[in-house]
């Protein structure tokens, strides 16, 4: 909401430093997003300063009012003119090719004289030429022009920053003094605020005025709303007909005859410019201009063509009605377009079919035209649901739609008309017929909320006396009744401009708001809670999944963090081609991007991708994520979210550096060292690593990780395939991905610590020869099992194939840790386990001890 | 016999003082000190010698022993000392050269923000709630008072997901904020003391989306931490000195902050917290847009529909809700300046934090 200070000034005095306003609204809820100066100096650049700020400075002694009294041509050129002009000390000859002046050419001396925005030798003007984007400036020297001497001009708005109007010079209102600065006369400071929802009824001068005048403390003047109406009554000249009082409350008219089509006063066109708002012609301007000042958006109709509408239909005068539209009925609006409408919008229509979107837009049929002398100016109250759902279903954003669609009070719509009317009379002459015709058979109820101080000091946290809290209420226009009581308290009956207040708890609330804005967040103190803390409870599986992050990171990995919206191709991709099973997704019903248009169901995927983005910058990628896959499920609304862990690395094992260590690169096992270290860290208990089937992963080189008899995940190398479907390198590439909801659930609360031996550790090596088909863990389960309590430490510590052992075989070497609790191990106690575990490598695996 | 002794001392120091290696020390010790040297030869003939000499020539012979032997020790410490010396010269190495490169695991930045937030409020016993991504309609707008074509949807477009029912007003969507989670955190309190629930003190961190044309600034996906507090005696200057306090230990001791009137439908009073500039100490800069103050959070006073939706009774209890984006509290503190860095997960980006 762009608002002049002049505007404001006209209904509240201000008399604080422009900043201190801006940063006071600010804190107050309208926040002050711009702060543009128009003629006026800008602060000071290096400043700390409360808004964005813009603008442009004229120079008061350079730049001021100047009067053309005669324009005469250029002896040698035709699209230049001559121009005597009073600057209020001497007059000069100005030379122009503005072509608004052309149609004075010659005319001799003018009377009454031209009013200009003059700019005198020296002054700097904004460059109008200047083709960069940033903002250029120029000064103004002699020189001559076609053998003519010019050292002034008359500047368009563009040169003085007001808009980028450049075909024509400013011309001011007659009125205007000779001599004074411009930025005296014209000059204007814009605050651009941002209107929250709750602060709709803020979304013009009046309200801007009336917030203003509450915090800091100025009266607030009220428009003058009467006018002469010297006309004939409206009465009988026009039926106004409401079928659902739902969709609107109220309906307004009033007429005004033999009003002239003209352009607005300058000062007013600026005003409109300023707020954003093209100017049209005095009657469009009036409409307009009286919306941004209440707050009521007016729609004009050419009364002789609803009269000559309803003539053609057999009726002496016009019915207006309103209702909802029939779905698929057309409308074609001022912009030219044709509408479908759906039946939650609301028309206004007479005998013979629609006129206007109600509250959005107006029909090109009855618009104001080049002709119009007889208006019928409607101010109506609409429902904001409607409106709204039209607004978004059309596309079309509108000054009328923007206000109605965050509610109108009713209240407003007479006011609004009437003070349309005398605008419109002021600018375009014209006579205004007397009284309105005024439909209100829905008017709101304004609620009055009782509050206690006693509720200020439980809401807010400071003491406020009955009378302080009526006084700030009524700063805001509301009625405030404190009938002498104890406790004391007040009763507030909401001003009838605004629709934000409840009633109840809910209106109490509103109140709060309204006190503590108005009182100052800044003066409300800070305190720390004095209420009773909850039962602390803590939330474990947050706990166990930071932990196991931690542990993720301590291992070298790096977190990442994916988007969760996706696409099926691209999750497909983690199956080799035309192996992708058909799965649910949950999908968007408006998704930005097909790339992103359901929900994932693979975190895998997620860290696949990662990996694909990154391995042109590095070729060592250590990655992990956690976060929840979603996963719909039959005869439920919402899919399940399921948590989940995924990892991949690839690349060298080491980091490349000066010291040559060539470690190779990673492989299966690696990766299942990461998840053997991070899981036993979790003391997850017994964990099984089993060959598994996953045609995500190499067939040979995939295993399945079991607790218990459930299965928590899956790792394993990438499917030659399946890599196919990626831009990946060609090491090989790790990936697995858990279900971390069975991990999380597993997790014991509590773990036992073994005590430290007394006892002499004794070391032995072992090396077993079988046949390769024989899983190493079958191995290391007969060894363990064999040695029984006292084997504490059992560790391959090699793997070797080859001529020694014999095609078909594999030789493990392990070394093994005994400690018994109580006594020292003898030679002999060790050479017994040794032997049992040979025997039953002999008898159960059918290998032998490697010589 | 005294001067032989003497001459033996002599020879065998003069042999000593050449001597550089062990290996000819050990020599020297053979021949000098050994059983066949002269010295141990003048010790096997003392038999042959008077009496009366005997005690002054076995003393002497004796104290050229000692000296002899002092003079190796001395001799092999000095060669040890200047083998090490000897060795710490040739050892040296350019300790210019970079260190062994180290992979290192990090926790994503967003992870990272999120936890000191944690942290803090956990001090001030607020603790961890978390609820879904995927929510209804009445859950993430309805139940939060916001109607149906409540205009401040308007800042918060939705992805909506499909779903084979016409569900009308309740759709189901993409979460816009974490706040259905203060209607389902309220509710499972009030399920189980209905009359009379606990106070509630959580926080409410994960992953929003809102329907956004990707760019610098904005993201369809980002993270929120909100907190709600709701209580028998809790008070708007309750939400300031929390929030303040929250503002000094995250963004340090010193910080001022301010609050803003603003709206959000969930909230009357609503506030926006601004901090003072930390980047130009509120003297103002390109970051604060020159207004000295860095917009931090939204916050207000718990709205009395939210109470009741949520099962406390809005006559007794009161409280305060606050929310924020771990992102841009990351992006001003490290002077990031786009924020589709976050979940584009570039090595280059995820490893300098």
């Amino acid at each position: 909401m762009k608002t002049p200070l002049t505007w404001l000034k006209e209904y509240v005095d201000i008399d604080i430093p422009i900043e201190d306003l801006a940063r006071r609204m600010t804190l107050a809820g309208l926040e002050v997003e711009e702060i543009r100066y128009v003629g006026y100096p800008l602060p000071d650049a290096a400043q700390r300063r409360e808004a964005k700020v813009s603008g442009f400075a004229w120079g008061p002694d350079e730049i001021v009012v100047g009067a053309i009294h005669e324009v005469m041509p250029h002896p040698d050129a035709d699209r230049l003119v001559l121009c005597k002009l009073d600057d209020g000390e001497k007059m000069h000859t100005v030379l122009t090719g503005a072509p608004n002046l052309f149609p004075y050419k010659g005319a001799g001396e003018l009377d009454p004289p031209l009013k200009v925005a003059y700019a005198r030798e020296g002054a700097t003007v904004i460059d109008a030429y200047s083709e960069s984007a940033e903002m250029e400036y120029t000064s103004i020297q002699r020189k001559k022009i076609r053998g003519v001497d010019s050292y002034s001009m008359a500047c368009s708005e563009k040169e003085l920053g007001i808009s980028d109007e450049h075909e024509g010079i400013i011309l001011l209102d007659a009125d205007a003094p000779t001599g004074v600065p411009l930025v005296d006369y014209i000059g204007d400071i814009v605050f651009d605020i941002a209107i929250t929802p709750n602060f709709a009824r803020d979304a013009n001068i009046i309200g801007v005025a009336r917030e203003v005048a509450a915090i800091t403390g100025a009266e607030l003047r009220c428009p003058d709303l009467t006018i002469p109406q010297e006309g004939a009554s409206i009465q009988g000249k026009v039926e106004v007909e409401i079928t659902d009082p739902a969709l609107n409350p109220r309906f307004c008219l009033g007429l005004i005859e033999n009003a002239v089509i003209q352009p607005s006063p300058y000062k007013v066109r600026l005003r409109l410019n300023l707020c954003g708002v093209r100017a049209i012609n005095a009657l469009v301007d009036a409409t307009n201009y009286a919306m941004l000042e209440l707050g009521e958006p007016l729609h004009a109709f050419d009364y002789d063509i609803l009269q000559k509408r309803a003539q053609n239909d057999g009726a002496e005068v016009p019915t207006i009605i309103t209702r909802s539209a029939k779905a698929g009925e057309k409308l074609v609006t001022l912009d030219g377009e044709e509408r479908t409408l759906d039946d939650f919008t609301i028309l206004v229509t007479d005998q013979t079919g629609p006129l206007a979107l109600a509250g959005v837009m107006g029909g090109a049929d009855s618009e104001i035209n080049d002709e119009t002398a007889n208006v019928l100016l409607e101010g109506a109250a609409w429902n904001m649901i409607n409106t709204r759902r039209t607004v978004m279903a059309q596309s079309l954003p509108s000054e009328a739609a923007y206000r109605f669609s965050r509610g109108v009070h009713p209240a407003l719509a007479p006011q609004g008309v009437m003070r349309g009317l005398r605008l419109m009379q002021e600018w375009a002459g014209g006579t205004v017929a007397q009284g309105l015709v005024d439909e209100y058979p829905n008017p709101p109820h304004d609620p009055t909320v009782e509050i206690t101080p006693q509720n200020v000091r439980r809401w807010l946290g400071i003491d406020l006396s009955a009378e302080e809290i009526a006084g700030i209420l009524e700063s805001l226009e509301f009625e405030c009744e404190t009938p002498p009581q104890s406790p004391p308290r007040i009763a507030a009956k909401t001003p009838a401009h605004r629709l934000d207040i409840g009633t109840g708890v809910v209106g109490k609330a509103d109140l709060m708001e309204e006190i503590a804005r108005v009182y100052g967040y800044d003066r409300v103190p800070e305190t720390r809670m004095a209420d009773a803390l909850p039962p602390q409870r803590g939330n474990h599986d947050l706990d166990i999944e930071e932990k196991l992050r931690d542990m993720l990171a301590s291992l070298g990995l790096q977190e990442v963090i994916n988007h969760r919206l996706t696409s099926p191709e691209n999750e497909a991709r983690r199956f080799p081609a035309g192996e992708a099973p058909e799965e649910a997704y949950s999908e968007l019903v408006n998704p930005i991007s097909p790339e992103r248009s359901v929900l994932r169901r693979s975190l895998l995927s997620s860290v696949l991708n990662t990996v694909e983005s990154n391995y042109r910058i590095q070729d060592r990628i250590a990655i992990f994520e956690i976060g929840p896959v979603f996963l719909p499920h039959e005869g439920e609304e919402l899919p399940v979210e399921a948590s989940r862990l995924a990892l991949a690395i690839t690349g060298p094992r080491t980091l490349p550096d000066w010291g040559g260590a060539v470690a190779g690169e990673m492989d299966f096992y690696d990766l299942k060292g990461l998840l053997e270290t991070a899981l036993g860290g979790l003391h997850l208990g017994k964990v099984r690593y089993v060959g598994g089937k996953n045609p995500t992963f190499h067939p040979g080189k995939c295993a399945d990780v079991y607790l218990g008899e459930g299965k928590i995940g899956s790792f394993g190398e990438l499917h030659p395939l399946v890599r196919e479907n990626y831009d990946l390198p060609g090491t090989p590439l790790l990936a697995a991905e858990f279900n971390l909801s069975a991990i999380i659930t597993a997790v014991p609360a509590l773990f036992d610590v073994s005590p430290i031996p007394n006892q002499p550790p004794v070391f032995e090596d072992l090396a077993i020869v079988i046949d390769e088909d024989i899983p190493s863990e079958k191995v290391a389960a007969l060894i363990r099992q064999t040695g029984g309590k006292i084997l504490t430490d059992l560790r391959l510590f090699d793997v070797y194939r080859g001529d020694q052992v014999g095609e078909g075989k594999k030789s493990l070497a392990y070394s093994l840790v005994y400690v018994h609790p109580e006594r020292t191990l003898t030679d002999k106690d060790v050479l017994k386990i040794r032997k049992s575990i040979i025997y039953r490598v002999e008898r159960e695996l059918g290998g032998k001890l490697r010589d | 016999m005294l001067e032989k002794l003497e001459q033996i001392k002599k020879t065998a120091l003069t042999a000593l003082t050449g001597i550089e290696g062990e290996e000819a020390l050990n020599k020297w010790k053979t021949t000098h000190l050994g059983r066949s040297s002269a010295i141990m030869d003048a010790f096997k003939s003392m038999g042959s010698i008077s009496k009366e000499d005997r005690g002054i020539m076995g003393r002497t012979a004796n104290q050229v022993k000692l000296a002899l032997q002092a003079a190796l020790d001395e001799k092999k410490d000095a060669l040890h000392q200047a083998a090490i010396q000897h060795a710490l010269q040739e050892e040296k190495i350019d300790v210019t050269l970079p260190g062994y490169a180290i992979p290192r695991g990090r926790l994503h930045p967003a992870t990272q923000t999120l936890r000191e937030i944690y942290r803090v409020f956990a001090d001030m016993g607020f603790q961890i709630y978390r609820s879904r991504e995927v929510e209804t309609d009445e859950y993430n707008f309805q139940l939060l008072n916001f109607p149906p074509h409540h205009p401040a949807r308007e800042m918060q477009d939705s992805f909506y997901v499909a779903s084979d029912a016409d569900r009308g007003d309740n759709p189901i969507l993409m979460r816009t904020h974490t706040s259905p989670g203060q209607i389902h955190a309220m509710r499972e309190l009030t399920a189980e003391a209905p009359d009379n629930p606990p106070p509630v003190r959580i926080i409410l961190p994960g992953m929003c989306y809102r329907y956004e044309q990707v760019s610098t600034r904005y993201e369809s996906q980002f993270t929120q931490v909100e907190g709600l507090a709701v209580g028998k005696d809790i008070t708007f200057s309750d939400l300031k000195g929390t929030l303040s306090d929250f503002a000094r230990r995250m963004f340090g001791q010193d910080v001022a902050s301010r609050f803003r009137a603003s709206h959000f439908p969930f909230t009357e009073p609503s506030a926006e917290m601004d901090i003072e500039c930390f980047l130009c100490g509120g003297a103002g800069c390109q970051v604060c847009k020159h207004s000295g103050w860095l917009e931090i959070l939204g916050c207000g006073m718990v709205h009395p529909n939210v109470l009741s939706n949520g099962g406390y009774d809005p006559e007794r209890y009161t409280g305060f809700a606050f929310g924020m984006g771990p992102e841009r509290i990351t992006m001003l503190r490290h002077h990031i300046e786009d924020i589709r860095y976050f979940w584009a997960n570039d090595m280059r980006f995820l490893e300098q934090f």
